[in-house]
């Protein structure tokens, strides 16, 4: 960093560096400077001159926007001076000479930046006696948000936001002067992912989302900070609730994570906590109806299916699904009641729709940043935009700010090809050798499983362009790019990756909630927590727990094809829904049919529980406290800001109670002890304190394992701790909403519980280790001391995947999820579940052509499990020979013809 | 009336010959051999030639042109020529006469100017409204190219340039150049925030950029033929060259004069036979805006003031864009200043609020005075709206003849471009002078004059 430039503020020297903003270096020595366009996120426009203070540079003091001055050496800013009071005081007149007032029944009241600052720098009454400017009041831009232009202050941000961060300019300032407003293009509706972020960045109530209109008001509202785990990017979030329903999520400024933003799956999803059709009990199946029944019975019910079949047919009977929904305090919970006392390693969050767990854990990791401050990003993955919405926004964000180079290899044209540097459509299923042709040392001699030698010479220049020192600091962004072909394509590409290109790191891009934090903590097969592997952790774990499983369990495909036939006897269901969720629907069915003891924990009656022998109730997003883990491996707090609905509980109460009835003890009471446990066992949890995940301002969260994370370095706790940048920040005078510029601060959201202070000791483990080691001593007087396992470190297979040979008469089929699918989430809320679309099959202009279907016509679509008839679109960007559909939407839905034991679902199609 | 009449510089052409616009009239008459001659030149003599000259912008700040050019970052490619021909200033029109009337003068300076900053093209930038300036201009670019005066290997040389013409789309605010830029590159025309205060460096396209007037630019090739000294020896001292003057109002003789920059007063221009030639119907001056309407207005006891920044500036107003508009006794002040202020309520782009809110609400108070539903209070209420528009003194003369200035010009403002100060100018300049007669619309008095 450059030698600090002093500049003096209000009469206070102030450290500052060159290029710095005058309204941030003041904020930071405690000046607030009151604003309304100014975003530190967004492009400085200096249009609303709320922030004109008097500036001197050295030619007298001149009134000046203090949002788009820099700091210059010597520089004296004074924001006290009568001319500068007269001009907020003006600019705040001018404000409101046409702004309605309507504060009674505007959303914002109580929480506006316009009504605040008007309190504190503003004129107490206006002189203007003409009539109010007019507009249609509200008008809807989308169908998650109105706009009220009479509100409207015109302070571009939103118009900001959809350009410039979105990449969605569908809002834009038309007409002129007095009569600006912002609107859409005719018939262009503001349809963006992230429309929602537009709510929240308005100094107004001008800007309204449908979900909160008028449900609370600010002063009524519990806020507590928290995660959003609608999918696995972990943007942080506060909840808030009024009348114990969640009403509203609102973005947090977290650096490393979403930088405010969120997207609207995730910002309105929160309606399906509320839902009405919320399991309100416990369900027990008698006389093949399930009956609502006590906690007690339901848990003795399930309890005894399980026992019985192990019993009957040994804990290798048992079998486990789900997790990502859960937190991490449940997940561990959960692996350890399965993996400890079940005794089963037929564990997996996953529903076949990730890759395997050593290779997400065992790959070395990648951040969110690393990616956006690579040399080059490989992108072997879905479509983010559709799957991982806030990561493609950073991604986005790195190539538009800094020209970040993408090179994506996919099966089908997705929301990054219009911003890579390079795409390669490969044909489904021939990921690996396209990956391997990517990074190998000379040029190919021909074409690569149907790719041209040109498309991969021009991959390979746009990646040697942007790493001219040798391909050092690539980070590959690796998840699924399709459910219809297996994971050995990306995980053979991985491994091609990683041995040709030295020091590559890895980002999985893993969509459900909190998977990371449940293969972390060891809802996966062949793995224990910590990110350690059955084998490695089997002694450390067996001194801990007291047992682990012999050997490797079953994913989630094998545990149904094993339940078809018969091997698996009790399936548990994690708040999995195969029947809907799983890509091979016709396989689900067989094993939801066929098992005998089906227990399901789960907030709604889904098409899987409908099958249940039990269904146990299971508390939602925003009912229980714990912890969360992104897909960097970023640990996080949920908050609890609601009471479970009906009776339900959270799942590790769950499994405290059914490991009691099973003649075990899980050894833990409350969420809290369950996370001190994680953190003294799991290696790579260590030193992950709970008081260090509470740390005031702490909200990045943690990485983990935590010597990893950059932003807690060599430092001591105490240190961190002291460090704790929003003291710096706290504006004099103007409460938290006027600087929505900045998202909502840490600062007035109440911590999901209060920082111990006696576990914030620098030696952090200390008092816990004490206490565990007299429990330790009662278990095994006499263990030895065994060292904590190594993380699990993955060797790629030496064999590269193959796909099978071409076949003429088949289409290869690709299919992935788009944002609103028929999730839960999405459907149990109500405004989201009418933006679900249907299914279409997209295939190559010419195919349909040699098909004979006119564009839009159905088609019949056959692969060996199935048949469906769906309409078409045309689609120049697919290569011919591939057909796409995507996944989880109205019937008839991609997974009825998915073949989940084939490397690639071949599939016919023909004219009705 | 001692005026003496200057050789002119750049209405030479147009003014000897009615199709001066055609190619054969310009390059019979010497067009395009000051471009030939620069092409013998390396750019950067070209650009030192422009420097001794001190070729004083002509779009209204006055910053020189050659000062200008070198504010280029010397390695900042692509780099681009943009020539504002976005004339909307009420009362102006010479840029639109030279881009009428002698359009392959306006083309061969900016190939001139190209050339010497090493420009990779040139965008003309020709106001909506202008259809016959349009139209010329696209004869006179076609028939230069057909000519081989421009596009590739330009008068037979191994330099190139290409010339794109753009039409404005009707906005007064696409005038202040960083909003003609945002325009040009296909965005709202909106100015842009200031800092940087010249494009140079972050212009069109975010590359560096000159923007030049058509005035300036049709400068140049007489300035290659005659050589900087010669140019800069002409006028008074800081101000040199000739002046175009656009005057209008009730003048004998409204038009466009070329004059020798600060040789002349403001009565030489009104009264001489050769110039104005008296206000009509011999009527007392009662007063004029010097210097297009943004411009603080002045009264009969400025008449012998020089057309010389120098001297306008410190007695409160300006010469900007060249624009005279003289208003004889019979003027209604208080329509006149509401014409004004509507016109610049109209204009505003919707950025900056104190001129997006304050030259609306000004306009309506204006309209209920004007409706007879006026309250004395309005009167200081407009004034301390146009304060928190243009806060501090605003620039103008003194409240009775003979008092000192209230404050020289240039004006405060709270917006980023000068449209918002600009509203306030016709508002302070008639209710200082004239109080009384918006009296007289409240009271219901007898209106001393209504218009």
């Amino acid at each position: 960093m450059a030698e600090p430039i002093k500049i003096t503020v209000d009469g206070h020297e102030v450290l500052a560096q060159k290029g710095e903003l005058v309204i941030a270096v003041a904020e930071r020595a405690g000046v607030y400077i009151p604003r309304f366009c100014y975003h530190p996120r967004m492009r400085a426009v200096g249009m609303c001159r709320m922030c004109l203070v008097n500036v001197d540079g050295g030619r007298g003091p001149a009134l000046t926007a203090a949002c788009v001055a820099e700091v210059t050496d010597g520089m004296v800013v004074d924001t006290q001076a009568p001319t500068v009071k007269k001009a907020q005081d003006g600019v705040l007149e001018f404000l409101l000479i046409n702004h309605p007032l309507d504060c009674p029944v505007c959303d914002k009241g109580g929480e506006c930046p316009l009504q605040d600052q008007t309190l504190h720098f503003g004129p107490g009454e206006t002189r203007f006696v003409e009539e109010k400017r007019h507009f249609e009041k509200p008008i809807a831009i989308s169908d998650l948000v109105l706009l009220d232009r009479e509100r409207c202050i015109l302070c571009d941000r939103c118009t900001r936001f959809s350009k410039e961060i979105a990449g969605d300019p569908l809002i834009h300032f038309i007409q002129r002067g007095n009569h600006t407003e912002v609107n859409t293009f005719p018939d262009h509706p503001f349809a963006s992912y992230f429309s929602g972020n537009v709510v929240q960045l308005c100094p107004v109530g001008a800007l309204t989302s449908t979900p909160y209109r008028f449900t609370a008001r600010p002063w009524d509202i519990a806020r507590v900070e928290s995660t959003c785990t609608s999918c696995a990017v972990g943007c942080r979030v506060a909840v808030e609730s009024s009348g114990n329903r969640i009403t509203r999520y609102q973005g947090l400024d977290s650096e490393p994570v979403n930088q405010t933003w969120l997207c609207d799956r995730g910002r309105f999803d929160f309606e399906w906590v509320n839902s009405d059709d919320r399991l309100s009990g416990p369900l027990v199946r008698k006389a093949d109806e399930l009956v609502e029944v006590g906690w007690g019975e339901a848990l003795s019910a399930a309890a005894t299916q399980i026992s019985d079949t192990i019993g009957d047919r040994g804990a290798a009977a048992v079998g486990v699904i789900g997790g990502g929904r859960l937190t991490n305090e449940d997940c561990y919970a959960w692996a350890k009641l399965a993996k400890a006392i079940i005794g089963t390693d037929n564990v997996d969050a996953q529903l076949g729709d990730g890759l395997p767990a050593e290779v997400v854990v065992g790959l070395p990791a990648a951040t969110i940043e690393d990616a956006c401050r690579a040399d080059a990003v490989i992108l072997i993955g879905p479509d983010l935009k559709e799957e991982l919405p806030v990561l493609f926004l950073r991604l986005r964000g790195a190539i538009v700010d800094r020209g970040l180079p993408v090179i994506e290899l996919t099966p089908r044209p997705t929301s990054m090809t219009p911003l890579a540097a390079a795409s390669i459509i490969y044909r489904p299923g021939d990921v690996a050798p396209v990956a391997a042709a990517l990074v190998a040392s000379g040029n190919p001699d021909g074409d690569v499983a149907g790719v041209s030698v040109a498309a991969i010479i021009a991959a390979r220049a746009a990646l040697a362009a942007a790493t001219a020192d040798g391909m050092t600091n690539i980070v590959v962004v690796l998840g699924r790019p399709s459910l219809a072909e297996s994971d050995a394509g990306p995980v053979g590409a991985a491994g091609a990756l990683l041995g040709a290109l030295p020091g590559v790191t890895f980002l999985s891009a893993l969509r459900r909630g909190n998977v990371r934090g449940a293969i972390d903590l060891g809802l996966a097969p062949g793995l224990l927590p910590g990110r350690v592997s059955l084998d490695a952790g089997r002694q450390w774990y067996r001194q801990q727990w007291g047992a682990v499983p012999v050997a490797p369990g079953l994913g989630t495909a094998a545990m149904l094809t094993a339940a078809a036939e018969g091997h698996i006897q009790c399936l548990i269901l994690l708040g999995a829904d195969p029947m809907s969720d799983f890509p091979d629907r016709a396989l689900a069915q067989r094993a939801l049919a066929t098992v005998p003891n089906l227990i399901a924990l789960d907030t709604f009656l889904t098409e899987s529980s409908r099958h249940a022998t039990v269904v146990l109730p299971a508390a939602a997003y925003g009912e229980k406290a714990g912890t969360t883990t992104n897909v960097e491996g970023r640990i996080s707090r949920l908050g609890q800001t609601v009471v479970a609905q009906g009776t339900a509980w959270a799942d590790w109460m769950i499994a405290v109670e059914l490991a009691q009835r099973l003649g075990g003890d899980l050894g833990v009471d409350n969420v809290d002890e369950i996370w001190d446990e994680i953190e003294r066992v799991a290696p790579a949890h260590r030193g992950i304190t709970r008081a260090l995940l509470r740390a005031p301002g702490r909200v990045d969260g943690v990485l983990a394992p935590a010597a990893t994370d950059p932003a807690l370095g060599a430092e001591t706790l105490a240190e961190v701790i002291a460090l704790d940048p929003s003291a710096a920040y706290q504006p004099a005078s103007v409460v938290d909403g006027a600087s929505a510029g900045v998202g909502i601060r840490v600062k007035g959201v109440i911590p999901a519980a209060p920082p111990d202070p006696a576990a914030a000791a620098p030696d952090e483990a200390a008092a816990p280790e004490e206490a565990e080691a007299e429990e330790a001593a009662a278990e095994a007087p006499a263990a030895p001391t065994v060292d904590r396992p190594a993380p699990l470190v993955w060797a790629p297979p030496a064999q590269m995947p193959s796909a099978p040979a071409l076949d003429a008469y088949s289409y290869r089929l690709v299919s992935g999820r788009a944002l609103y699918d028929l999730a839960t989430s999405v459907t149990h809320s109500p405004h989201l579940a009418s933006l679900v679309g249907p299914s279409v099959l997209r295939m190559n202009p010419a195919e349909l052509d040699r098909i004979g279907v006119p564009q839009g016509g159905p088609v019949r679509v056959t692969s060996p499990s199935g048949t469906i008839t769906v309409s078409t679109v045309a689609d120049s960007g697919l290569p011919r020979g591939s057909a796409s559909l995507v996944f989880n939407l109205a019937s008839p839905s991609a997974a009825d013809v998915i073949d989940s034991s084939a490397a690639v679902t071949e599939v016919r199609v023909e004219t009705t | 009336m001692t005026y003496t009449p200057v050789t002119p510089i750049v209405t030479a052409r147009l003014a000897a010959y009615p199709d001066a616009h055609t190619l054969d009239r310009a390059v019979s008459t010497g067009a395009y051999t000051s471009l030939r001659q620069a092409l013998s030149q390396t750019p950067e003599e070209v650009h030192e030639t422009v420097k001794t000259a001190v070729l004083q912008g002509r779009g209204g700040a006055g910053f020189p042109a050659g000062a200008k050019w070198g504010l280029l970052p010397a390695a900042g490619f692509p780099r681009w020529l943009v020539v504002n021909g976005d004339e909307s200033e009420p009362g102006t029109y010479k840029d639109r006469v030279l881009m009428e009337r002698d359009p392959h003068q306006l083309i061969e300076g900016a190939l001139i100017c190209a050339y010497a900053i090493r420009a990779s093209q040139v965008f003309i930038y020709v106001r909506g409204e202008m259809a016959l300036a349009q139209e010329r201009l696209v004869q006179a670019v076609n028939d230069a190219y057909a000519a081989g005066y421009a596009g590739r290997n330009v008068c037979g040389s191994s330099w190139s340039m290409d010339v794109t013409l753009h039409w404005g789309a009707g906005a007064y605010i696409v005038g202040d150049e960083t909003a003609l830029l945002e325009s040009l590159a296909g965005r709202r025309g909106m100015p842009r925030p200031k800092p940087p205060y010249f494009p140079a460096a972050i212009g069109l396209y975010d590359d560096p950029t000159i923007v030049n007037n058509v005035e300036t630019l049709s400068n140049l090739p007489w300035i290659i033929a005659n050589g900087g000294e010669a140019f800069a020896a002409l006028g008074v001292e800081k101000t040199h060259g000739t002046r175009m003057f656009a005057l209008s109002g009730h003048v004998k003789r409204p038009g466009v004069y070329e004059v020798g920059s600060g040789s002349l007063t403001f009565r030489d221009l009104f009264y001489d036979p050769a110039l104005g030639g008296g206000i009509r119907n011999n009527r007392r001056i009662k007063a004029f805006v010097p210097g297009g309407a943004s411009a603080p207005w002045f009264f009969e006891e400025h008449l012998d003031l020089a057309l010389d920044p120098t001297v306008v500036g410190p007695a409160g107003s300006m010469l900007g864009s060249g624009a005279i508009m003289v208003m004889d006794e019979t003027t209604d002040v208080v329509r006149t200043a509401w014409r004004l202020v509507r016109f610049y309520a109209n204009e505003s782009c919707g950025k900056c609020t104190p001129c997006r809110e304050g030259a609306s609400w000004l306009e309506r108070i204006y309209q209920r005075i004007l409706s007879g539903n006026g309250r004395l209070e309005d009167l200081d209420l407009l004034a301390d709206v146009g304060s928190n528009i243009s806060p501090g003194p605003f620039p103008g003369p003194g409240l009775n003849p003979g008092d000192a200035p209230i404050a020289p010009f240039p004006y405060k403002k709270t917006t980023i471009c000068d449209l918002g100060p600009s509203t306030v100018s016709p508002v302070m300049s008639s209710l200082r002078r004239f109080r009384s007669e918006y009296e007289a619309y409240i009271t219901k008095a007898e209106v001393p004059v209504r218009g």
